[in-house]
């Protein structure tokens, strides 16, 4: 089996210049969302309280929304989460409330308009065998209507650091990989790549944008795995784009990215459809935990596999890579194995 | 040329067993156990308390698998969950004759079920994370300067007593933040008391300055006293939260440090956080008082006769009665620190006290008066008194003074511990908090193990599919890298959360990205008309750099994430670079191994079984 039968080199830069037309596109439009609807940060940033009931019939969403707002927190967000018996419901952070009582106090008031009491069961044991010291039971004459799955209280200050430490992990990565590439190849190479994943990064976060989904720390773990992983691809190509210069005296800068990227055509699609798999694998098994973190990844292996086959390669063009920039000493170039290698001139 | 010398072969296999066992433990599952903890500062438990438990056991009739002593615990593994209810039940009984004051915690745990043996290599399961097991997590800040300020407040008690004892007169002590201001009338005062105070006082940085009239000395702490004064706080806030959360009778609680002034709080297993708050934010408090050494004292100790007025029967460690008088001579709140250490002359394991200016006072006063007498220190908790120890005042005493005789080096460790137990260095504030139902732990884990295993098929088919041999040694090398990972992890203790398990199917989503480098290379040479073997050793020579390459900028992202990341992200991040280096172990060292051990013999090799290999017709023009 074989999926890849090129005969030719597919002149990928002849349309350099759609491609980075469609992808500066791309990339205002994500940054365009990204400023008007701003991201639907999670509670992990924002600080405030989750919690997560577990309903033993269908919940009744309406319902529960209006029982909440009665008890006068602010904005707060009542939705299925996961199945329909599972609600999510997520309070801001309000000067006025007491966060770390919040999380008992909503959940009386939803037993209550189940006709339930909130009572507290001491040291019952669980089924897996280890304690439990105790636990509030929502309890009525027909047994449990609802149980507390989650909860999640975040102060306002820890959200803040979060932040900062998300946009320091980034900015570490960001330097961290242009000196790598700077060192390994060139400052054009680096500058090439790191544009090219920042810009994958900025349609991820477009996506997030565009669609309100939820910004949580997974998935920021998630968009800095992605851009280290997609640096990969940009490595792979250039890789390649340096044994070319080294080979193919003849062919000239363009030729020799062209070939570069048709060589390594069927790798990058491979390994990225490969890793797609298992990321596709978490969407649909690992339940809405992994839900956005599986998302994040599989926009970001898509567009990764885009940006450095059409962008990375085509900014390094652009910024003027030459044979000399990489082929730089005449010693390191001979190969004492090739049973070609004759006189150098 | 494809061959591997014997000891790669050896590291190979050595690698192969050690991460069989270590993951070994990981597949047994868990066993219900009961575990017996101590459940006062008080009683500490040693190894005999296993032997004990047996013994329980026995006249109960049950049959444990083992009962072990670790870590200040003894454990007790049972077959069913009938026999450790009944275990529990048995052990609250005898332990425990007053249900309402127990002096031992019997909680129920799980155990691994892995063979004594492996536990004895140290193979010991991952830990499971609370996103997994269920639980409450707390977070919480220490509030740094209010334990800054109380240490400028002791001090400035201390520079008042300081500067009375050497007759200098000032007009004023004041403490201003976190610093203390002296004034004076005149120069000669100011420099006779600065360089008392620069002596005596060395965590301070003194500095005179003329304010208006007024001489003026300032005291600021020195920034490695602050350092100091903000450690000390910590480890003793975490040493008493330690105390209290034993009171929950939770099996494994985690009480760490966090950064510089943050203790991280996870009880497994526990639901209830109004509980788990109330006891975290309980103080307990420690009292200095005199024993009552009076005839009807010493009767009513031996239980001859009743207690005298005035005085109040408590118990020793180890059980013995004294009495001692109801004043309260000193309190925690006087006690500036407790260290373990030696006697000055005599070599034994002595503790050290230090106590405030007012401390000091009491202490000399009192000590004078009662040479040879025995004083009482008390530690209360749960409203419960209980003598920590009761040394006999041999001098008098000053700020500073020591207890010694007849302890080892243990036990003053121990009791230089519960003398800082008493109470919080400083306070503390919940700023994250969260609970995870049991439930929920137990469908996260089957929904994480589910996409590892689900994605880790989906790969396998394919890649078997589309480079057949080559594909198959790939999918063993894939397993491999799974197989030292999990080892890794499990040798590490590393606490395995939702997200390390996103990590670890990351890990080998990225992992084939190796072994595909590698056969398309083998591939692209066979295209270009190499002969097989060349072609293989080409192919693994030249993708090596790439897949370095692509490793270390993987990397940095994982390295970022793990320094700035917290909690689960640092999870995510530790697999993530675990991930990264296994792979490139099992992608090159080990698929080469098994390619050199199949292919590497045979010297006439006419084609390998690496899929189809597509080659262009003649179409395309001749390069290099």
């Amino acid at each position: 089996m074989e999926f890849f039968r090129i005969r030719r080199d597919i002149p990928f830069m002849r349309h350099a210049l759609v491609f980075n037309v469609i992808s500066m596109l791309t990339f205002l439009a994500a940054v365009f969302f990204l400023a008007t609807r701003g991201l639907h940060f999670s509670i992990e940033f924002t600080g405030g309280n989750v919690i997560e009931v577990a309903y033993a019939k269908s919940a009744d969403v309406p319902k529960i929304r209006s029982t909440v707002e009665a008890m006068n927190l602010g904005d707060v967000l009542v939705q299925n989460f996961g199945s329909s018996r599972d609600v999510m419901i997520r309070v801001p952070v309000r000067a006025d409330v007491k966060q770390g009582e919040l999380t008992a106090r909503v959940f009386a008031a939803l037993c209550r308009a189940e006709n339930g009491s909130v009572k507290t069961v001491e040291g019952a044991a669980t089924t897996t065998g280890a304690s439990s010291a105790s636990r509030q039971v929502c309890d009525t004459a027909s047994g449990e209507p609802l149980r507390l799955s989650r909860s999640e209280v975040v102060g306002p200050q820890v959200g803040k650091e979060l932040a900062q430490d998300g946009a320091k992990a980034l900015a570490f990565v960001i330097i961290g990989i242009m000196v790598y590439l700077a060192f390994r190849f060139e400052w054009k190479f680096s500058v090439a790549a790191i544009v090219a994943n920042l810009h994958d990064v900025i349609i991820i976060l477009g996506f997030f944008a565009f669609f309100q989904w939820e910004f949580s720390l997974s998935v920021l773990a998630a968009v800095l795995a992605v851009l280290g992983y997609s640096v990969n691809e940009s490595v792979v190509i250039f890789d390649r784009i340096r044994e070319s210069f080294r080979r193919y005296r003849k062919m000239n800068t363009h030729e020799v990215i062209d070939h570069a990227i048709t060589s390594t055509i069927s790798r990058t699609i491979i390994t990225h459809g490969s890793t797609q798999m298992m990321v596709l694998s978490m969407l649909i098994f690992g339940g809405p935990t992994l839900h956005y973190f599986a998302i994040a990844l599989t926009i970001g292996i898509l567009f990764g596999i885009y940006s450095s086959v059409f962008v990375a390669a085509a900014i390094a063009m652009w910024l003027g890579v030459k044979r000399e920039d990489l082929v730089k000493s005449p010693v390191k170039d001979h190969d004492p194995n090739d049973p070609n290698a004759g006189a150098v001139v | 040329m494809n061959r591997y010398p014997l000891w790669k072969y050896v590291i190979l296999a050595i690698a192969l067993l050690v991460g069989v066992i270590y993951t070994l433990p990981n597949l047994f599952g868990e066993a219900p156990a009961v575990q017996v903890s101590s459940g006062k500062a008080t009683v500490k438990i040693d190894p005999s308390m296993a032997t004990r438990v047996e013994e329980i056991l026995a006249k109960a009739g049950l049959k444990p698998d083992f009962v072990q002593f670790e870590n200040n615990s003894v454990k007790a593994r049972f077959a069913d969950l009938d026999a450790q209810s009944k275990a529990k039940e048995a052990l609250t009984a005898a332990l425990n004759p007053d249900p309402n004051d127990p002096t031992y915690i019997v909680a129920l745990n799980l155990l691994s079920r892995s063979p004594r043996w492996l536990t004895a290599l140290h193979a010991l399961p991952m830990y499971l994370g609370l996103d997994l097991r269920g639980g409450v997590h707390f977070l919480m800040q220490v509030d740094m300067k209010a334990a800054l300020t109380k240490k400028a407040d002791s001090t400035t008690g201390d520079v008042r007593t300081l500067l009375r004892d050497k007759n200098i007169r000032h007009t004023g002590i004041t403490r201003s933040g976190d610093g203390i201001v002296v004034r004076f009338r005149d120069q000669a005062t100011l420099t006779a008391a600065k360089s008392l105070l620069a002596e005596q006082l060395t965590d301070f940085n003194w500095v005179e300055s003329l304010d208006g009239a007024d001489y003026k000395l300032a005291g600021t702490l020195k920034p490695e006293a602050i350092k100091r004064v903000q450690e000390a706080a910590i480890t003793q806030n975490i040493t008493t939260l330690h105390n209290r959360v034993n009171e929950l009778g939770v099996a494994e609680p985690v009480i760490q440090q966090q950064g510089a002034d943050r203790v991280v709080v996870q009880l497994p297993g526990v639901q209830d956080t109004a509980k788990a708050k109330d006891i975290i934010g309980r103080t307990a408090t420690l009292e200095m008082r005199m024993v009552d050494e009076s005839t009807e004292g010493r009767m009513a100790a031996t239980g001859a006769g009743p207690v005298p007025f005035g005085s109040e029967r408590y118990t020793e460690r180890g059980g013995i009665p004294l009495i001692v008088k109801r004043q309260v001579l000193l309190t925690g709140e006087n006690l500036t620190d407790a260290q373990p250490g030696f006697d000055g002359q005599t070599q034994e394991p002595a503790v050290h006290l230090t106590v405030d200016a007012r401390g000091a006072r009491i202490m000399r006063d009192v000590s004078r008066e009662n040479i040879g007498k025995r004083m009482a220190i008390l530690l209360f908790e749960k409203g419960k008194g209980e003598v920590v120890t009761a040394p006999v005042i041999r001098g008098e005493l000053g700020n500073r003074f020591q207890i010694s005789g007849q302890m080892t080096t243990a036990e003053a460790n121990d009791t230089a511990l519960l003398l800082r137990a008493g109470s919080l260095a400083a306070p503390m504030e919940i700023i994250e908090e969260r609970t995870i139902g049991p439930s929920l732990g137990a469908e996260n884990i089957d929904k994480g193990f589910h996409s590892v295993i689900y994605g880790f098929c989906a790969i396998a088919a394919f890649m078997c599919a589309y480079y057949l041999l080559f594909g198959v040694i790939s999918t063993l090398s894939l397993a491999f890298n799974l197989l030292l990972l999990v080892a890794l992890l499990s040798m590490l203790q590393a606490t395995l959360t939702l997200p390390g398990i996103a990590a670890v199917a990351l890990a080998l989503g990225m992992a084939i990205d190796a072994n595909v480098l590698v056969n398309e290379r083998i591939r692209e040479e066979l295209r270009a008309g190499a002969n097989p073997q060349v072609a293989i050793n080409h192919g693994y020579e030249r993708a090596w750099a790439t897949i370095l390459d692509s490793n270390v900028t993987t990397l940095i992202a994982g390295l970022a994430l793990l320094a700035f990341g917290s909690g689960p992200v640092r999870g995510f991040a530790i697999v993530h670079c675990l991930g990264i280096m296994t792979s490139m172990f099992s992608a090159v060292m080990f698929s080469r191994g098994l390619v050199n051990l199949w292919y590497g013999r045979q010297k006439r090799l006419k084609s390998v079984s690496i899929g189809q290999v597509w080659k262009p017709g003649a179409s395309v023009p001749a390069k290099g």
